[in-house]
Order: structure tokens, then sequence, then C-alpha cells
């Protein structure tokens, strides 16, 4: 019988095979090399993070003032800023319902049959790179007839559907069946349960399924570089059927002209649209859990 | 028995004088019907916007699909000013960045999924599970400005004179440039966009690979990798591959932030320190500025076989979860 080296408990195994083999020693050490290399794994991509965050945070400082948010261009970046917040809230306007509704379908009607495939569409339409999404949208309503921020709006609006569909399906699963099977029990109609129970209850986790496409819509540059490039950011422009200057084309802009003011004004950009989307994501985050915690209460 | 919410108790009411009402009863057949309507012509729409993307991509990329066929994907030359144009330079180039974008990230996601979910004490993983969140979260317009204006001089003046002088008998680790803008670079900003992704879905995969299993092997004198390698990478490998799939689509897709970094040009080249393109790159650096009808059409083709690439590699990702994986891997 071998005896393992450092594991006294082995010897008290009466069946021959299970006896260690005597490299117990090489087989911790890889086993030690392993979990170490996935620790340096996480650190490394924490690390990334914190290196890519600073460089937007450190130079994004210096860029900005009261008259670099307030005022437009050449100056500031005020105009950017609401055109963002305005193509971001109109896309956010049409794709919200139509996730929602998505969600319902699959959650409340689908069934068996018909959840795969639209699951499947979902997935496609989340997995379509979005400048394809922008290519197709400027074919469909620029191309011949000119830019606009709500053109842009529609774009954004393909991106954000099947992320708010998504988030929503998820609360929608955790609604208690309990809750479905009462209403059915009294006699309530399906539509009136759904109005009125299923979806109050799942209202935290819509909410908060809104709020991270928003914070993903905020970012994205291609539809807005192909679809709405062509405003100029010296005014703020309120009417959606106009180009809206907007910031991800702004700092693609700068950072394709290479001007060390111009890159001064791109991290400002980048710091202000940094720390809104980090801000959404947290929030929408806490909210999440809060209201998975008072569902499954 | 069950509490009964607020919302449920309002709801008792119409629930009894429907029996009574005729008008009441006609109102919910009704309101069943519209919200069942509503709900499906919604999940039809997302359907059809998928349908109408392809037909319109294609239907644009028709004059360049008739005039260069399929040998537009095998010849080099991009040059819109002589309406010459072959896609094998981006293609190429497309292939390169994102092939090393998941040989890099493919591993360290995987790793940082293991961490997370087995080794990390819940305390750790609640924190570090955020922050990996958070780098995809990172707009791509900021990451490509990060990787032109911070990644690139860092690369030229260290990182790429050393692999030349190591690997320079290969030909990927050719001369390097006097710039930044490279295809290396490109394919390290791809590589920092696909590990949070991969990392927390195999972090999802490994936290649902059953307890009992893990501890059976443990149990038997199984060290924490052999646990590892011998039930958990098993039990989740058809996911994984689903992981690798999506972040392969990101990579693939991605035109932003390689735009930013790569340099903008359309020849075909092995070396990673050249600069070079993408199919979706070179679609948003030429886009607005296409001289020629032809010339927008080519950008079509490429969108084209950027869309067949992307739903196939989706189909793909969720073949491989359905027929390999699921609940029928978890429960056995």
């Amino acid at each position: 019988m071998k005896h393992s080296r450092r594991n006294g408990a082995e010897e008290l195994d009466p069946t021959q095979p299970l006896v260690a083999t005597g490299n117990l020693g090489r087989r911790h050490l890889v086993s030690r090399t392993v979990q170490s290399l996935a620790v340096a794994a996480a650190v490394a991509a924490v690390a990334v993070l914190v290196i890519v965050i600073w460089a937007v945070v450190s130079h994004g400082a210096k860029a900005i003032n009261w008259t670099f948010i307030t005022s437009g261009y050449p100056q500031g970046v005020g105009p950017y800023l609401v055109g963002t917040a305005e193509i971001v809230a109109i896309a956010t306007l049409m794709a919200t319902p139509v996730g929602v509704l998505i969600a319902l379908f699959l959650s409340e009607y689908a069934g068996r049959r018909w959840t795969r495939p639209v699951q499947l569409v979902l997935d496609v339409m989340n997995g379509l790179p979005s400048i394809i999404i922008a290519v197709f949208v400027f074919i469909l309503l620029v191309a011949g007839k000119g830019q606009s921020g709500m053109k842009a709006a529609v774009a954004l609006a393909i991106i954000e559907v099947p992320l708010i569909a998504r988030g929503t399906q998820e609360v929608l699963n955790l609604v208690p069946s309990h809750q479905r099977e009462a209403a059915d029990a009294l006699g309530v109609a399906r539509w009136r349960s759904i109005l009125s129970i299923i979806l109050p209850a799942a209202a935290g986790g819509i909410v908060t399924a809104t709020l991270l496409s928003v914070a993903r819509a905020a970012g994205e540059t291609a539809p807005v570089l192909l679809i709405d490039s062509l405003a100029k950011g010296d005014k703020v422009v309120l009417n959606p059927f106009e180009e809206i200057p907007n910031v991800p084309v702004r700092i693609f802009q700068l950072s394709e002209e290479a001007s060390p003011e111009g890159f001064t004004e791109a991290w400002g950009l980048s710091l202000i649209l940094i720390v809104i989307i980090l801000a959404l994501g947290l929030g929408s985050r806490a909210l999440l859990n809060r209201s998975k915690r008072k569902m499954s209460r | 028995m069950s509490v009964t919410p607020p919302a449920g108790a309002a709801s008792l009411k119409p629930a009894r004088s429907a029996r009574q009402s005729p008008a009441r009863r006609r109102a919910d057949r009704f309101g069943d019907v519209a919200l069942f309507l509503v709900c499906a012509a919604a999940a039809v729409l997302a359907a059809l916007v998928i349908v109408l993307i392809a037909k319109e991509v294609f239907e644009g990329a028709q004059p360049a699909i008739s005039k260069f066929g399929l040998s537009f994907v095998t010849h080099s030359e991009w040059a819109p000013p002589l309406d010459h144009f072959g896609g094998k330079g981006v293609i190429l180039g497309t292939l390169i960045t994102s092939a090393m974008a998941l040989l890099i990230g493919a591993p360290v996601a995987i790793s940082i999924g293991i961490f997370l979910a087995l080794l990390a004490p819940s305390s750790v993983r609640n924190v570090i599970s955020p922050l990996v969140e958070m780098l995809a979260a990172i707009p791509s317009v900021i990451l490509g400005f990060w990787g032109l204006l911070i990644l690139g001089p860092v690369l030229v003046d260290t990182i790429e004179p050393f692999l030349h002088d190591t690997f320079g008998f290969i030909p990927l680790f050719g001369a390097p440039q006097t710039t930044g803008n490279s295809v290396f670079n490109a394919g390290l900003i791809l590589t920092i966009m696909v590990i949070p992704i991969i990392a927390s879905v195999s972090r999802d995969l490994f936290m649902a690979v059953p307890r009992e299993l893990q501890d059976g092997a443990a149990a038997l004198g199984s060290t924490r990798w052999e646990v590892i390698r011998g039930v958990v990478l098993p039990t989740t490998l058809s996911g994984m591959t689903a992981a690798c799939l999506l972040g392969l689509g990101r990579a693939l897709g991605e035109a932003i932030a390689v735009a930013q970094v790569i340099g903008g040009s359309t020849e075909s080249h092995l070396s990673l320190f050249k600069p070079g393109g993408t199919m979706a790159s070179l679609i948003a650096l030429q886009f607005n500025s296409a001289v020629s009808k032809l010339h927008t059409a080519s950008l079509y083709y490429l969108a084209a076989l950027l869309l067949v690439i992307g739903i196939a590699s989706n189909l793909l990702a969720s073949w491989v979860g359905q027929r390999f994986g699921g609940a029928g891997v978890a429960t056995r």
C-alpha cells in the first residue's frame, strides 16, 4: 500500500484504487497554480477597468467647468449633452412599450410552441452589430431624405427593444405563480390580472431594464454617426426632426481630428458620459436587487 | 393561505360584477383578445424588423453583388476613386482581430468566471462581479478613444518592439510602425470588450453546476482544479461555446472602437503592427464620405456579409446551447 505524503486520512481507506497515487504534492501545486491564475485574471480585468476610468477621470476633470457644460460649440458641449438626452429619451419612449409587450407575450401567452422562436428573434436582434442596424435605418429613412435626430432614435430603439424585453421577461418570470392562480380562481379576466397584478409586481424590474437600455443607448455611436452626424453643436436643437448634436458623434469626430484642444474636449465629454452611464448602471442594479427581494418575500 | 396583495384585492370587485353584467363580460372577452393581439403584434414586429433589415441591406448591396459576385471576398484592392472594390483586406483584418480577441479573451474570461463562481467568497464576488460588468458598460467610443491616446503609445514604445524582437520570425509580429494605430491595438480593445461578456455568462454557467457533483468529486479526493476540470468544465462546455460565440459576434461587429484605433487601411496583410481595417470599421469610416454609388453599395455588401456572419454565429450559439446543454446536463 502506497502512502500519501501529506494526507493521512487516505491511510484509513481500505479500497486499493482510492489510495492517493503519491503525486499529491504535484496535484496540489497544479491546483493552486490554476487558482492563482484565475485570481490574476480577475485582478487584470479590474485593473483594466481602473486604468481606463482613471485615464478618463484624470484627463476629463481638467476640461470640465461651468462654461464647458453650459455653452455651445466651440467653447462648450451643452448642446451635445442635451441632444443625446433628447435622442435617447425618444428612443426609450418608442422601445419600452414594444419591449414590455414582447416580454408579456413570452411570459403570458407564448406557451411552449412560441417561446423558442420569439426568444430566438430577441437573441438575434440583440446580437446584431449596431453598425448593421445603423446601415438599415440609413437605407430605410435617411438615404435621399436627410438626417434627423428622430431617425437616429429609431435605430437606438431597435437596439433597446431586446434589452428591455429580456430584462422584463426575467422579472415577469419571478412573479409568484400563486398570484396568477389566485386571480384566475377569483374569475378575474386574464387581461385584468395581467395589467393590474402581474405588471405592477414587475414594475421595478421593468424600470431597471429600461435604465440599463438607456445606459447602453447613450453610448451607442454607430447609429448616430451614420444617421445624425451633421449638426454643428453651436446651439441646442429641440426639434427632433432636425439634425441634433450629440455626445458620441462628437467624441468620435474629435478623436479623428487629432488636435490637442479637441482631445481635451473629448476627454471631458467622455467623463460626463461615463459618469452618467455608470450611475445608471449602479442605480438600476440597486433597484433590481430591491425589487427582487420584495418579490421573493 | 397566501396573502392577497392590495392589487389582487382591488380586482376582486370587477370579477364579481362580471358574473352579473354581460357588458362587463363582453369587455373582458374583448380585453383578453386585444391584449393578446397587441402583445403578439409586438413580437411579430421584432421578427419583421429582422427580416426587413436583411432585405434592405441585401437590396442596397445588390449593385456591388452583381458587379463583383463572390470574387469580392478574394480581391484585396479597395480603391474608391477607380471604382475597384475588394473586401479581402478588411475581411482578413476582421478575422485576425476577432481571433485575437477570442484567443486572449476567452481563457481570461473563463478564468474570471471560475474565480467568481467557484473560488471567491461571496463578499468578494459581490464586489468584483459588478466591476466586471462595468467594463462591459463603458461605451465603445470611449474605449476606442482611450486605446488611441493611452494604449497606442504604450504599445508602440514598449510592447510591439519586444514582441517583434522575440517572435519576429512569425509574420504576425512584423516590424513595429511609428503610430500606435494598428491591428494589434484593435485586437486588444476587442479583447477588453469580449471579456466581460464571456465572463458573466460563464460565471452564471458555473454557478448552476450542481453542488452535489462537485462535492462528490471532492469527496473522492479531487483537488479544487480536478473538480473544475473533471466536473465543472465538462458539464458547461456547450454553454461556454455559446458564450464564446456571443463574444465572437460582438468582436466581429464592433465598428466604432476599432475604427478609432486600427488606422483605417484596406490593405491585405498579416502583420499585427501595421494599420489595417475590419468590415464594420470600414463602414463606419467611409460611409459618410462615399464617393460613388458603387462605393456605397460595396459598403452595403460588407454590411450584408457581416449580417450573415452575425446571424449565423447567433443561431449557432443558440443551437449549441440547446442541443448539447441546457437543463439536460444540469439535472443529470
